[in-house]
């Protein structure tokens, strides 16, 4: 049955009425009317609605709303924007990365967290880290070349 | 987004104002700028493809759509050129049916070739017009004026001056082009004025302008297809059969009576549901129970696919190329060489299942698609729902990328047929196994190739054959009901196009014979591996058989690879791609496979060249083999690409870049995997692509410019030859010649062992 559940999401507190069970990226897309995590695959394969929860990139697609409550959730659109965007955000817009850009909330996300414990990390660091996300455009070169170029910033 | 269904609004913000206006020196009759005259779309007009803003910015406007190469940013850099204007003052609307002439979509890769020709010839027009304009105004003559970044000023007297906003903001250019009668691909428009001479370009070919979709799509703010949300809108879901070809006989609604507002839409063999919120509708499509027909299941072991398509009666043979007497070099032949090649069905696979989303209220229908061709789209929504074209508008959305006819024209036909049953406006998107599941494929294909070569190691003979599903069972995309999933669940009587092609090269051997034929499909009908075209359609297919074999027979005459190709290619473009990515890959010419190894891991690498349309392209792979775990890296990459003049050098190669990683991906990766029943993979697992911890470490482009050459594509090209560049990269490090794909470590052991 559906229930009261209150979500932090990039710092404005919302409550929503939802099935618990309900993942996340429906409470974010449908709910709230956010557009920045996407629908890839609702398996934890793809990255496409990755948001950071207290800062752990997490799939957004399987997380049950209800596994929530007290955490902090941000999105793509929370950790920047034009006027400030993150430097993983100016890296990829230096670099001129996406193709059709659906996948980016994977790789941007996972690459903030990964800056955040590994300011410096190795080209294989970084190979490691992104692995498992998808780009089905082949964007790989230019995903590459913006990390470390956020990394040096 | 929210969506407000004024037809005309869309145009608010995009320059167009309601003011009537006497074009001196044009025509005496008023050109009235309305915003309804878009309305009425006419191709011969100038104002259908270039508008100014009163501050003197300019709009292009253009019946494709850019499919996040950068498309729209070589559309206006070409107009930027011909108006002397910055390209940061040159925006584009692209593919809106309301607002722009039907150019073909994405397709092909003619968006710049062909729809850049039109909107050139059209900008060199305006540029015309603007300076007769203000020859009159300033009363200057035409051959005194100057142009810079939209101000015509007197060479002579730089005070006297008015720019393209003072003589034209935000009205309407009333001038007739001459029009070649076509729409689609091949819409083409000449006006009086002669585009520039490429020695003054100062744009075109430069590097620089950056993408105008790269910032919202980083910061999270761009509307995607998913994000269009209509007042009052619902959300649908289309349930596909366990067996591909059965059809509903029964459906318990009782089912998900506990599911709050859900509706069940059935017509024939089609059913879908939709609920308010999107959440429901997809618990409810899991939950609703449906009493299938039964059906045997059509489809072959995959085991046996290819001796399928090898015993399958042709339903089609394309024209034979025949060039010599193929025959009698066979038959006087020292030496045959043979080969056969396979390839298997891929999935477009995009990053989402397709999104539509339909509104079919009050005799009108608003469709917003993710796919390559609104206009298509509108022709299929009008056959269905037997509604005038003008009564239906599409809006092109950007959807989770697109490299042909992929399940996209699938989505907005199912949200069209539940929004015209339920009475509202309906969003669809497939959940994942959907989108691998039901997408249509790349063909699967065998390639038979056989030379003779005679006493003193000259090839005399070339014939090649393709055998395999057509290419497109989709001509025109959505274009007709029986072109989309739901169509042919509603038995609307199918017309597939047969379709296969021969490769394309410049080989010159003294007789050649290429062939090719098609099969039928596996199922007529609703089939989940039916064919369309995905990415250079059937070029790397074709073309990994031609450049493997090419190989093969530089083997069989003891000629170093790059050797052979400068020895029998003919056209001289064709051979500078050669010389240029031999070059920058300082090839070492060599006969046989180097194997070079270090410790478990050996190294090689491999050329392959084609052509595309008048663009070729050789690629030379650099591979990494794994002899114990038989894994492939395809480590490096150089390329040379000649596609005529270059627009955009910096978005060229990158477009180039993603060619090679997802061709590599298809090479190395992908094979769809099937039952009797229907797809088995459906997700990433089951249908992985490449890593990013396999992405190459480099990829080195040489660009041939040739400004004097019209631009002629490059959106596919470099799919073409570079499956063959890894397989003989393969073959270079380990001497093993595969001549099936994908590249499997599971290949590449037996090979081994």
């Amino acid at each position: 049955m559906a229930k009261r559940i209150e979500l932090n999401v990039n710092g404005t507190k919302h409550t929503i009425e939802a099935e618990p069970e309900m993942p996340l990226l429906y409470a974010l897309r449908d709910d709230l009317g956010m557009k920045d995590p996407r629908f890839g695959c609702g398996l934890a394969q793809c990255g496409a609605c990755t948001v950071l929860v207290n800062g752990e990139p997490t799939r957004s697609c399987v997380t049950p709303v209800d596994a929530l409550a007290g955490k902090t959730i941000t999105t793509l659109s929370g950790i920047g924007n034009a006027d400030k965007p993150h430097k993983v955000q100016a890296a990829f817009i230096e670099e001129q990365v996406p193709q059709c850009g659906y996948c980016l909330n994977g790789w941007v996300m996972t690459s903030v967290a990964l800056l955040e414990k590994n300011p410096r990390p190795s080209d294989a660091q970084i190979r490691e880290a992104l692995s498992g996300l998808k780009c089905r455009c082949g964007t790989h070169a230019s995903i590459l070349r913006a990390v470390k170029r956020a990394a040096q910033a | 987004m929210t969506i407000h269904l004024n037809r005309r609004e869309a145009l608010v913000g995009m320059g167009a104002l309601v003011v009537s206006v006497m074009l001196p020196g044009v025509k005496a009759n008023a050109a009235i700028a309305t915003q309804a005259s878009r309305l009425a779309l006419k191709p011969e007009q100038l104002a259908t493809y270039i508008s100014i803003n009163q501050d003197g910015s300019a709009v292009g406007w253009v019946g494709k759509v850019d499919m996040g190469q950068g498309t729209d940013i070589g559309w206006l850099k070409m107009i930027a050129e011909e108006l002397d204007l910055s390209p940061e003052r040159v925006s584009m609307v692209q593919g809106h049916t309301d607002l722009t002439v039907d150019q073909g979509g994405a397709s092909g890769s003619t968006g710049i070739w062909r729809a850049g020709a039109a909107l050139r010839n059209a900008a060199a027009e305006a540029r015309r017009v603007l300076v007769e304009m203000a020859s009159e105004k300033l009363s200057v003559p035409v051959d005194r004026l100057t142009v810079t970044d939209g101000v015509v000023s007197d060479k002579t007297d730089a005070a006297k001056k008015v720019s393209y906003g003072e003589l034209i903001g935000g009205r309407h250019f009333d001038v007739t082009l001459e029009w070649n009668k076509h729409f689609g691909n091949e819409l083409l428009v000449t006006g009086k004025a002669k585009p520039k001479s490429p020695s003054e370009y100062k744009t075109v070919g430069k590097p620089g302008t950056r993408r105008r979709d790269i910032a919202p799509k980083v910061l999270g703010t761009l509307d995607y297809m998913v994000d269009v949300k209509v007042p009052g809108m619902l959300h649908g879901r289309v349930i596909r059969p366990p067996v591909a070809g059965a059809v509903p006989v029964a459906v318990d609604e009782s089912s998900v009576k506990d599911i709050p507002g859900v509706q069940v839409v059935r017509q024939k063999g089609f059913i879908g549901l939709v609920a308010p919120k999107e959440w429901d509708a997809i618990r409810a499509a899991q939950k609703l129970k449906v009493t299938w027909s039964d059906v045997k299941p059509p489809f072959p072991d995959q085991k046996d696919l290819f001796d399928h398509i090898r015993n399958a009666k042709p339903v089609h043979r394309d024209d034979e190329q025949n060039v010599g007497d193929v025959d009698k070099a066979f038959a006087s032949a020292a030496r045959i060489v043979e080969a056969t090649y396979e390839w298997p069905f891929n999935s477009h696979a995009c990053m989402a299942p397709a999104c539509g989303v339909a509104d079919m209220r009050d005799g009108e229908a608003t469709i917003w698609t993710g796919g390559q061709k609104p206009h298509h789209c509108r022709e299929g929504i009008a056959k269905m729902f037997v509604l005038p074209e003008e009564k239906i508008k599409v809006v092109a959305m950007t959807g989770p990328g697109s490299y042909g006819r992929n399940d996209a024209g699938d989505a907005t036909m199912d949200a069209a047929v539940l929004s015209k049953a339920v009475g509202k406006p309906v969003r669809v998107q497939g959940m994942r196994h959907e989108g691998h599941g039901w997408d249509p494929k790349a063909p699967a294909t065998i390639h038979k190739a056989r030379a003779a070569i005679d006493k003193d190691g000259k090839v005399t003979a070339w014939h090649y054959e393709t055998k395999g599903f057509s290419r497109r069972e989709f001509f025109r995309d959505e274009g007709s009901p029986e072109r989309t999933l739901a169509g042919q669940l509603m038995d609307w009587p199918l017309k597939p196009v047969w379709l296969i092609g021969p490769p394309s090269e410049s080989y010159d051997f003294e007789s050649r014979r290429l062939a090719s034929e098609a099969i039928a499909p596996l199922l007529d009908r609703a089939s989940p591996l039916r064919t369309s075209h995905f990415r250079d359609p059937l070029g790397p297919q074709v073309h990994f058989g031609v450049e493997s074999f090419m190989d093969e027979l530089a083997l069989a005459t003891n000629t170093d690879p790059v050797e052979f190709r400068l020895r029998y290619l003919k056209h001289p473009r064709d051979l500078a791609v050669v010389k240029a990515v031999a070059e920058k890959a300082a090839w070492k010419p060599h006969v046989g496979p180097s194997k070079q190894a270090n410790g478990d891991v050996l190294t090689g690498r491999g050329i392959a060249y084609s052509v595309r349309g008048q663009t070729r392209v050789a690629v030379i792979a650099e591979v990494e083999v794994n002899r114990t775990t038989g894994k492939t890296w395809a480590r490096r990459f150089f390329v040379a690409h000649d596609c005529g003049q270059v627009i955009a050098p910096d978005l060229l190669r990158q477009t180039l870049e993603g060619q090679i990683v997802q061709t590599a991906s298809r090479a190395l990766h992908e094979e769809v995997m099937f039952d009797n029943k229907g797809v088995t993979s459906v997700d990433w697992t089951t249908y992985p692509i490449l890593d990013i911890k396999d992405a190459p470490e480099a990829i080195e482009i040489v660009l041939i410019d040739r400004p004097e050459l019209p631009p002629v594509g490059a959106g596919e090209a470099t799919c073409r030859p570079t499956a063959a560049a890894i397989a003989n990269a393969i073959f270079d490090a380990t001497g093993i010649r595969l001549r099936r794909a994908p590249f499997t470590p599971e290949r590449l052991k037996a090979g081994m062992a």
